[in-house]
């Protein structure tokens, strides 16, 4: 089973060079730390960065310099700063290539919920539906099961929707999944994690095609 | 041009209950504090707010739902204040959730005189209930309104006495559009100068769309999540 670090760092082989990368708060921020060896990527902060570099030293962090996240971070050489409308400009013209994001629930068709529990909790969607719903590379980075143990992949969410149709990959504490014709497809697991208990964790359709390989972390 | 007004106090003159009221800020980075402030002591009340985020609770739009001034707020993240979530959940406090993008693109074209656009975010939520929806390019997009306000209060980081505005780093994010879309457009800044010495070919918002200006004092720039690295 993947800690929230190997989560990260298993989505950060899926990084291609030359590639502009969103993320979401929570895990997917985790990404950056990852970057593999010989592999330039441009992290964006929708709140007005592209470039973004890694936490400030203490005693160096800028009040003027956050994250979406309000996090206080650096920029790295070569960086920009923009409005906001610039910014989600990027994201719904499609110039991001990857969004990398947590979420409540995912459906077998896509479908993401991530930003309201009617009645009890409601901190609204922040840029997340404007980055669902531009991006055609999207990647969900989440715990398999919610704390009660249930499963958080679903056949329909039950939650407010986020997006439709948009997540195209799942990668969980126990397995890669790919979504495509309405199902989960399995393509990796977590080392020690077998077939059986991803299926018992997934409550959506779940393709399992052939042998399914562990994760590999170098 | 001189827009220079001698304080907050003055550059709120006019502002009326029941008003709409753009606030610029990203979380708390570039809030107008001074502005937050004097609306505080103004006592103007159920006023609509629009800013991406509500502040903490003891902190930045906080402040003014803590004195119950705001009728209704509309945002895009408002889940660093208890408060709100609490005023929310009873009811008291009315809240229009927009997706980030739209709320910038709204405030943008509210000030660039286009009143309506379409943006495929939101398709399929309940964000776009009631909304007209359209297919371009084989894919479904939301119809969505221009934003405008009786004042915009924005901060900026230097400013001249033409009401020409740079920003510092991720302070910028809505001030520019909110600026942009505001009847009447506060600016406070950090440091203000006379005209001539900004470079022109470095002004993020132009002086037109400012009404008032002025240097604002005693800023806090209290940091939500103060993140580092060891060395």
């Amino acid at each position: 089973m993947l800690g929230k670090k190997e989560i990260a760092q298993r989505i950060a082989q899926e990084l291609q060079n030359g590639w502009y990368v969103n993320l979401g708060i929570g895990i997917p921020t985790l990404v950056a730390n990852f970057v593999p060896a010989g592999i330039t990527v441009e992290f964006q902060s929708e709140n007005g960065i592209l470039g973004m570099g890694p936490f400030p030293f203490d005693g160096e962090e800028d009040a003027d310099l956050i994250n979406a996240g309000k996090q206080t971070v650096t920029l790295q050489a070569g960086a920009s700063i923009f409005d906001s409308a610039t910014s989600f400009a990027m994201i719904r013209g499609q110039h991001v290539q990857l969004t990398v994001l947590g979420a409540m629930e995912v459906a077998e068709n896509g479908d993401i919920a991530n930003w309201k529990i009617p009645g009890r909790m409601v901190k609204g969607m922040g840029g997340a539906m404007d980055l669902v719903a531009s991006a055609e590379n999207i990647i969900v980075a989440m715990m398999h099961t919610n704390k009660k143990g249930e499963s958080k992949l679903l056949k329909q969410c039950s939650l407010p929707l986020t997006g439709v149709g948009c997540v195209t990959k799942v990668v969980t504490n126990l397995a890669v999944m790919e979504i495509k014709d309405g199902a989960f497809h399995l393509l990796e697991r977590a080392p020690g994690v077998s077939v059986d208990e991803i299926k018992a964790a997934t409550e959506g359709s779940l393709i399992v095609d052939g042998d399914i390989p562990e994760m590999t972390f170098d | 041009m001189n827009k220079v007004v001698g304080n907050a106090q003055e550059a709120i003159q006019g502002v009326k209950d029941g008003m709409t009221f753009m606030l610029g800020g990203f979380g708390l980075c570039g809030i107008p504090e001074n502005a937050i402030s004097a609306l505080r002591d103004s006592a103007v009340k159920n006023i609509t707010c629009i800013s991406n985020n509500a502040g903490v609770d003891d902190f930045g739009l906080g402040l003014l739902l803590q004195t119950k001034q705001i009728k209704k707020m509309v945002s895009s993240y408002v889940g660093e204040n208890d408060e709100f979530e609490r005023q929310m959940l009873s009811g008291e406090l009315e809240v229009d959730l927009i997706p980030q993008g739209s709320l910038a693109e709204r405030c943008r074209a509210g000030g660039a005189g286009i009143p309506a656009f379409f943006t495929p975010a939101g398709y399929g939520t309940e964000v776009a209930e009631g909304k007209e929806v359209r297919d371009f390019n084989g894919k479904p997009h939301v119809l969505e309104l221009a934003l405008t306000a009786d004042f915009a209060f924005v901060k900026a980081w230097k400013g001249d006495r033409a009401g020409n505005l740079i920003f510092k780093s991720t302070a910028r994010n809505f001030n520019p559009l909110m600026a942009m879309a505001g009847k009447i457009t506060v600016a406070e800044v950090e440091e203000l100068v006379p005209e001539g010495e900004l470079d022109p070919n470095f002004i993020h918002t132009p002086g037109i769309f400012v009404q008032r200006i002025f240097e604002g004092k005693n800023y806090e720039k209290r940091i939500e999540q103060k993140t580092v690295r060891s060395r």
